[in-house]
């Protein structure tokens, strides 16, 4: 049976942030994609096997508020040290996918005082090719299913249907483009000088990506960053795509779990 | 009332809808012929040198990426114009202040045109259409915070005349702000805004400003413009003049009710061509999250629903069309004047690529010399 799911609104320095909470041990704070949280998946049932998963709703995600001042990643970055200083959380892992990767990373590059390890999955949030190569496909300007596409190593499971979804259900969705657009518009999905301050990162960092990520590649994008952060391993996940922890929870989590007990 | 003549300047001569997925943003622009092109200008320049003929007024707008708009740059033709002319008000709606990255530059170029014209200058401001985000790299979330914050600093930068000021804002910065040329009118030139739905026409009643509607129709119109009235009374404002309103419309004027009619779907092409995929219709936060949500949920109603199977009959019931012989446009607009409470302003969007020369000029004159003098009547406060 799994732990039980609890949420709550903590205030940080003003600043409302919603957070899920599972599983009890060390803390593992998840930082969510573009998608936005989802404390049912089975990934943080998983996770939650393995310690404290705390899981935050980015301003303005979901049904999290939008909070004026907070309009940039490195907003978020702070944010999340903020809330680790809060609580008092030590050894922390922080895990984040996507968007999420980017957030993790832009903490590590500040601080890792609170921090133990570090698991990025699929993380955007650097410049990798010159200025005329789009490293990253441009969401915004793709028809919807194209990045279905590009995202999943079985589109057909991910299909856009909304016919089916509550008002609330399109809602958050809504919400999420929204707010994803606000945090990543410009620079597109990257921070420029994110990648000259990754070696700054000096706990074990692990890199996980879908074999079948045609958005980011881990050839390209993934061995960009790895070789950026010193000593970070890649691992690369069978049948996935730029969601692994979607598509393969048990293979993303068994592969986390044998990071976390490294020497 | 003042009647504008107002021209998009698109480039019609496209290949089969079937061959692009979009007229805006991505369409290549190998399918732009330049030679074709500076003969359309020209002709489009003629054609509101015309209008100021006829005693029309003059407005030009701003759209970037499209074959359905060529004037990526509307204060260049502003100048042209702003030279050309001698009667005329010039009015361009707008700038996309939201999107342009320098709002000095703005006030700047504006009190340019302004002083070229002796003072027949009317700035517009506008939020920008959606395609426009991706077209730009526009950030289309907050904007119309970036908006008030451009909207502040250009009119802070007309009218201050002792030397530099400093702006150091949430999106602007600038620490020497001291332009030149001022403009020719006092305080500065006349402000309209674009409102297109009653929470926007708020904050535009706050300001005092004339608000514009585009092809609203009539419950949308009626509804902005009653929100820009009960804004004002709300804050103790004093009561708006008609002239502080003013209308979009496609209109014709042909001899006969048939003439008109056939002018008017000539016109309709810039409804039937705007082919734009979801993902430029519906950038994340252009619209707000609920409006996005029903937009997923299926076809769009009311009269959105109109512009995805445009027909003639359809756009002139609901009041986007005014076309037909004089008497029949002047009793469309009357019918729509009284349903909104009064507007000052008629914006005609007379012209469109099929609708040659000719027939342009014609719909043109007849509007001017059969139906214009009557709506002066209607409210000569404001009448040209």
């Amino acid at each position: 049976m799994n732990p039980p799911i609890q949420s709550h609104r903590l205030t940080l320095h003003g600043v409302q942030l919603d957070v899920y909470e599972q599983g009890q041990g060390r803390p593992i704070l998840v930082l969510h994609g573009e998608d936005g949280p989802f404390p049912q998946a089975p990934f943080f049932a998983l996770l939650a096997n393995q310690g404290r998963v705390i899981l935050p709703t980015h301003p303005g995600f979901g049904h999290a508020p939008d909070m004026t001042d907070i309009d940039t990643v490195d907003d978020l970055a702070y944010l999340y040290l903020d809330l680790l200083d809060e609580c008092d959380l030590r050894d922390a892992v922080v895990i984040g996918c996507s968007l999420g990767g980017w957030i993790a990373a832009e903490m590590a590059v500040k601080s890792t005082a609170r921090l133990g390890r570090l698991v990025l999955i699929a993380p955007l949030g650097i410049k990798v090719g010159d200025r005329e190569t789009r490293d990253i496909p441009d969401i915004f300007a793709l028809p919807p299913e194209e990045v279905v596409r590009l995202q999943y190593h079985d589109p057909a499971q991910a299909a856009l249907d909304y016919t089916g979804l509550s008002d609330d259900e399109l809602l958050v969705i809504a919400r999420n483009r929204e707010a994803t657009a606000l945090y990543a518009w410009e620079p597109y999905f990257h921070n420029p000088k994110l990648r000259q301050r990754l070696h700054r990162i000096a706990i074990p960092t692990l890199l996980v990506w879908g074999a079948s990520d045609r958005f980011v590649t881990s050839g390209y994008y993934g061995t960009a960053y790895r070789d950026a952060i010193p000593g970070a391993q890649l691992a690369v996940i069978d049948r996935a795509g730029h969601w692994p922890h979607v598509e393969q929870p048990e293979a993303v989590v068994e592969r986390v779990g044998a990071f976390l007990v490294s020497v | 009332m003042r009647a504008w003549h107002f021209s998009e300047n698109a480039y019609h001569l496209l290949p089969d809808a079937k061959e692009y997925d979009s007229i805006r943003v991505t369409l290549p622009n190998r399918y732009y012929d330049p030679k074709l092109g500076a003969d359309l200008y020209h002709r489009f320049i003629d054609e509101w040198l015309i209008a100021e003929e006829l005693g029309l007024d003059i407005m030009v707008n701003e759209h970037h990426q499209t074959a359905t708009n060529l004037n990526p740059g509307g204060p260049i033709v502003m100048g042209i114009l702003a030279r050309e002319t001698k009667a005329a008000r010039l009015l361009i709606l707008g700038n996309p202040i939201a999107n342009r990255r320098e709002p000095v530059r703005v006030a700047e170029e504006m009190a340019m045109v302004d002083v070229y014209s002796r003072g027949r200058l009317e700035v517009g401001f506008v939020r920008g259409v959606p395609y426009e985000m991706s077209a730009g790299n526009h950030r289309p979330t907050r904007m119309m915070e970036r908006f008030w914050e451009a909207y502040d600093l250009i009119l802070k930068a007309w009218t201050r005349h002792d030397g530099p000021f400093n702006w150091e804002g949430k999106y602007f910065h600038h620490r020497q702000v001291n332009i030149w040329p001022r403009p020719y009118q006092e305080p500065h030139p006349p402000v309209w805004i674009t409102a297109l739905s009653p929470g926007s026409a708020q904050a535009v009643g706050e300001r005092g400003t004339v608000v514009a509607c585009f092809l609203t129709g009539f419950d949308g119109s009626k509804q902005v413009f009653d929100s820009y009235r009960a804004r004002r009374a709300e804050l103790g404002l004093p009561p708006a003049g008609l002239d502080r309103f003013a209308y979009a419309a496609l209109v014709y004027t042909g001899e006969t009710d048939e003439e008109g009619y056939a002018g008017a779907r000539k016109l309709m092409w810039y409804v039937e061509a705007n082919k734009v995929p979801f993902q430029f219709t519906s950038p994340p936060g252009y619209h707000p999250p609920q409006a996005m949500a029903g937009a997923m949920k299926g076809p769009a109603s009311g009269v959105f629903k109109m512009f995805q199977n445009p027909k003639l009959e359809s756009f002139m019931e609901h009041g986007l069309v005014f076309a037909g012989n004089p008497d029949s446009v002047y009793r469309q607009i009357i019918k729509f004047y009284e349903h909104v409470g009064g507007f000052g302003h008629i914006l005609l969007m007379g012209q469109a690529g099929f609708l040659d020369h000719q027939e342009t000029v014609k719909g043109m004159q007849l509007f001017a010399r059969e139906v214009y003098p009557r709506l002066k009547e209607l409210h000569p406060a404001v009448a040209a």
